[in-house]
């Protein structure tokens, strides 16, 4: 495949440009309780057998650009179990609104 | 990046939690008892991953072959985690670990990736131009020490087993973890020893 065939989704950062010269922010800050409380339901949905990473990723990646940026990190998390757990018919579309 | 979640996102997410509970997928006391577990893991176990690979090296031979099975032997579980990859430095070489396409982190002897792991900046910026990105930390590599930068991915994670410093002779186990810090397990920085105690 060549360069202009291939445009990586915006997930797949490594070595973009647009971030050159930005440097990193050092925030130390633990995931707050809204973080926690994703990233623990995660598991324990893996744990089930409800879901996988892969999917996890799947859903993550599948998040279009503006939107991408636009939520933080757990945020991403979550949209993407939401989208899983609907998909399986785990939950439905009502149960969220 | 850690701007705090929007209100909307909170309520979804409780929605969500509610709609599990009703179908009996998931109980408060699982969520709980489930953060706490992560809560617990801390960049203390690979510390001490390290520093004992510095003392014993039957060990180092251990956790450079297969560092799930060193972290099990050191009571953390594993089961359900992907393989742990460990980089080992030499003089001349450096490791630098990054999760290019989100986060990926050996959570189990590290604990939560910190923020700025995750951060586009670092994400990005780290297989392009690791020594600029190391230089934010204070880290100078000499220009002949060669660089490898390691993509962690959903399926293999990786932490660095760093040199040990010079000075350190006859240091206690104890002691010796205390040097290596969680920069150090990713490689943006080196375990440093105390001025005052390299004066000793």
């Amino acid at each position: 495949m060549s360069d202009a065939e291939h445009t990586p989704a915006i997930h797949d950062m490594g070595g973009l440009s647009r971030f050159r010269c930005s440097p990193v922010e050092r925030d130390e800050a633990p995931p707050d309780a809204f973080g926690k409380r994703v990233d623990a339901l995660r598991q324990i949905l893996a744990q089930k057998k409800l879901m996988t990473v892969d999917e996890l990723r799947r859903g993550i990646e599948s998040i279009p650009e503006d939107e991408y940026f636009a939520l933080t990190y757990y945020e991403r998390w979550l949209t993407s179990i939401c989208t899983l757990m609907l998909e399986k018919g785990v939950i439905s579309a009502e149960e969220l609104q | 990046m850690s701007a705090p979640a929007r209100p909307e996102s909170i309520a979804r997410l409780e929605k969500l939690v509610a709609a599990l509970k009703a179908k009996g997928i998931v109980t408060e006391q699982e969520i709980a008892d489930r953060q706490a577990s992560t809560d617990r893991a801390s960049p203390e176990i690979g510390a001490r991953m390290v520093a004992r690979a510095w003392l014993d090296p039957e060990w180092r031979a251990l956790l450079l072959r297969d560092g799930a099975a060193a972290a099990e032997q050191m009571g953390v579980s594993m089961a359900g985690a992907p393989p742990l990859g460990v980089l080992e430095d030499k003089p001349g070489l450096h490791h630098l670990v990054v999760c290019t396409l989100c986060s990926c982190y050996p959570r189990a002897v590290l604990g939560y990736p910190p923020s700025w792991y995750k951060s586009f900046e670092y994400r990005s910026r780290a297989v392009r131009e690791p020594r600029a990105v190391l230089a934010e930390w204070g880290t100078v590599l000499p220009p002949d020490t060669k660089i490898r930068v390691v993509d962690s991915t959903a399926d293999y994670r990786w932490m660095v087993l760093p040199m040990r410093p010079a000075g350190t002779e006859g240091w206690s186990e104890d002691r010796l973890a205390a040097l290596v810090t969680r920069d150090a397990l990713v490689g943006v920085a080196l375990p440093q020893v105390p001025l005052a105690a390299a004066a000793e």
